[in-house]
């Protein structure tokens, strides 16, 4: 789960990063007040879950509040990557004097968490991996023991020779780790941290990913979770236990298990044609769990067949046409359903399914084939 | 031989009075798989199923009937606490079941059974089947047949439509192995292949790898260097969208790493074959393991 950069300073604060003042804003009058209240030039930050901010005009350098309150009216409600920004962040203009990249994720290579640090910050971290890889360093962490003063302090000092940055640094980066375990983190970045032209060091952004797993014991930043900036199907999958995500195609896929589920897309892609999303229903063969999936991959205008792929291991083929029947009983389904069951009872499957008005299928291949024929597609 | 699970599996489980627990370890029994014990705090003294004693504590469990094998059926956040009891009590393999078990704490367990030498499977796995000898786990034991061919995948249902195609072709398994889709999980793709390499009961080893992380160009860098047995590989997630998490936790291409394309690279580069679908498998099998060709001449 992502949360706002303004959501991701609260945490920063509370464990006492250096972060410039600054506060959320969703109307315009509410920008200005709060560019007055904090005085002087101050950063008008649009508030949504996509990279490259900047780059699309959401971040704007305001001399004095009137500025501030033009450039909220016009970065609110402004679209960006396809999201419409509800928030602006109205901070502190820091002097900028120099600026770091710092972060800490789980490095899945060592199966721990790893710090990166380096001197090229305020630009895109993968940009110089890829470009400059010299220029970055990193720190992987014993979780069972937890990031030492010692090794975040050699760091620093691989990046600046200057004792205001290499003090301040240390510190940021211990905080940084109890931040990132206290919060249940996946990814922490801030990008730039900076030092400001006084000496101080800054937090200028940050940037909070959590691990979905261990939401259940972080209520409260599993409260903050903006459910505008997320899609509204894949919200609704979610809460129904599964596991969606939609792609551009108009073959609908129902599949059992994230693997199958993937395979069955990319043999859609194989055969010509183009999948309308990913998703897994998961072992179940409940009705209401299939009249749900098909309601969601059915929002979609662009769908023109809908694909069932279950392989009946521990569960029966049987019970799986039984609840696919039920469903379609339920449901008025516009467009044509091909269903490939394969596995425990498949023959019994099979025939429950003949005479329906369901398009039965053997093998995955042929399924799929299928489908794309009654979409009009395919080769 | 198979690996890793075998005839000499002493099976304890764990959460076997759950729901999920109680069905899979009947259908453990059914198979063969020999249970010996079973643990669920508070419940010590009963049996299941008027035989399988059950105990409070995997310590007691290990003592009493000298279990060397564990699996977890309890949720996933009592897993990690789960698989440390287990090992600390001794059990030298231990294969997790549970879905949903914090990344975090998966990195402190890891860790720690390293430590102790262990070997963890999964967690979010399907478990381990040695066919004809011992089936710890979820996977459905009637698409499973004897044989010589080692599988291992990261999925569960793709396992399972793979070996259902090797079995109906007639092509038996010396073990078939899902270790998980998370982004930690306690074997990866090398260690089976290493495994699998020294197994004089494997012949020929399938691949099924996905998205995220980069265990499958791990794994082929080393199948070039140190692998003499034939292996074939698919790769799931080739349409799937950057940033995306695709059901499992660690399906996901994140900063340009991890995608399909790049392991299929890694693999075509190591000389090993990737099938552009599932039922590509048997047949790009048989091109460098002379029983599949025969078995799909039959």
């Amino acid at each position: 789960m992502k949360v706002h950069e303004y959501q991701a300073k609260d945490i920063f604060v509370e464990h006492g990063l250096p972060v410039p003042k600054g506060k959320v804003a969703t109307s315009v009058e509410e920008a200005e007040s709060i560019a007055k209240e904090i005085g002087g030039a101050v950063m008008v930050k649009a508030q949504v879950h996509v990279g490259g901010r900047g780059k699309a005009g959401g971040v704007k350098y305001a001399k004095d509040a009137a500025q501030a309150k033009e450039y909220a009216a016009a970065i609110l409600g402004m679209n960006i990557k396809g999201l419409t920004v509800q928030k602006v962040l109205i901070t502190e203009a820091v002097d900028i004097d120099e600026e770091y990249y710092v972060g800490l994720l789980m490095d899945r290579a060592s199966k721990r968490p790893m710090f990166i640090v380096s001197a090229a910050g305020g630009v895109d971290i993968e940009e110089v991996a890829a470009t400059a890889p010299e220029k970055i360093h990193t720190l992987v962490v014993d979780p069972r023991y937890g990031a030492q003063a010692y090794q975040v302090r050699d760091l620093a000092f691989r990046v600046s020779s200057d004792p205001a940055v290499i003090k301040g640094m240390t510190k940021a980066l211990l905080t940084l780790y109890r931040v990132y375990k206290d919060s249940d983190a996946s990814l922490v970045e801030i990008n730039p941290f900076v030092k400001s032209k006084d000496g101080a060091v800054w937090a200028v952004d940050a940037k909070l990913n959590i691990d979905d797993s261990a939401l259940y014991r972080q209520k409260r930043i599993a409260a903050m979770r903006d459910l505008a900036e997320e899609d509204r199907s894949e919200v609704e999958a979610k809460e129904a236990g599964l596991s969606f995500v939609k792609l551009e195609g108009n073959v609908g896929c129902l599949v059992n298990g994230a693997g199958l589920a993937m395979a069955t897309m990319d043999l859609v892609k194989f055969f010509g044609g183009q999948p309308a999303n990913f998703l897994d229903i998961g072992g179940s063969s409940n009705p209401e769990k299939v009249v749900t999936a098909m309601k969601i991959i059915l929002r979609d205008e662009n769908v023109k067949a809908i694909l069932f792929n279950i392989f009946g291991g521990i569960t029966r083929c049987d019970d799986v046409a039984a609840g696919l029947l039920r469903a379609v009983e339920i449901m008025d389904v516009p467009v044509p359903i091909v269903v490939r069951l394969t596995g425990t009872n498949e023959k019994k499957a099979r025939e429950m399914l003949q005479g329906s008005k369901l398009h039965p299928a053997e093998t995955m291949d042929e399924a799929v084939q299928l489908a794309l024929q009654l979409a009009g597609e395919g080769k | 031989m198979s690996i890793f699970v075998n005839k000499d599996t002493k099976l304890v489980v764990q959460g076997i009075t759950g729901r999920d627990g109680s069905f899979h370890t009947q259908q453990m029994m059914d198979y063969g798989t020999a249970v010996v014990a079973g643990v669920t705090p508070g419940k010590g003294g009963q049996l299941f199923e008027d035989k399988v004693p059950i105990f409070n504590t995997v310590r007691e469990a290990v003592a009493e009937t000298g279990a060397n094998t564990s699996v977890i059926y309890v949720p996933a956040a009592f897993a990690t606490d789960a698989i440390m009891e287990a090992v600390d009590a001794g059990c030298k393999t231990v294969v997790c079941i549970s879905e949903g078990v914090p990344v975090n704490d998966m990195a402190v367990t890891y860790a720690y059974v390293k430590e102790k030498g262990a070997r963890l499977i999964g967690p979010n796995c399907p478990g381990i089947l040695s066919p004809g000898q011992s089936k710890v786990g979820i996977l459905p034991a009637q698409i499973t047949a004897e044989g010589k061919v080692g599988v291992v995948s990261r999925s569960g249902t793709l396992t399972y439509e793979v070996v259902d195609q090797l079995t109906r072709n007639g092509l038996g398994q010396s073990t078939c192995i899902g270790i998980g889709g998370d982004p930690i999980v306690g074997t990866d793709f090398l260690d089976c292949l290493t495994a699998f390499e020294s197994d004089p009961d494997t012949e020929a080893v399938v691949l099924i790898g996905e998205i995220g992380g980069d265990d499958e160009e791990k794994a082929a860098e080393y199948i070039q260097k140190k692998m003499s047995k034939p292996v074939v590989a698919f790769i799931a997630g080739r349409t799937a969208p950057p940033g995306k998490r695709m059901g499992h936790a660690g399906a996901i291409v994140s900063g340009g790493k991890g995608t399909a394309e790049s392991k299929v690279a890694a693999f075509e580069a190591a000389g090993v074959k990737v099938a552009d679908k599932p039922s590509d498998l048997v047949p790009l099998l048989a091109e460098s393991y002379p029983p599949a060709k025969a078995a799909l001449a039959r």
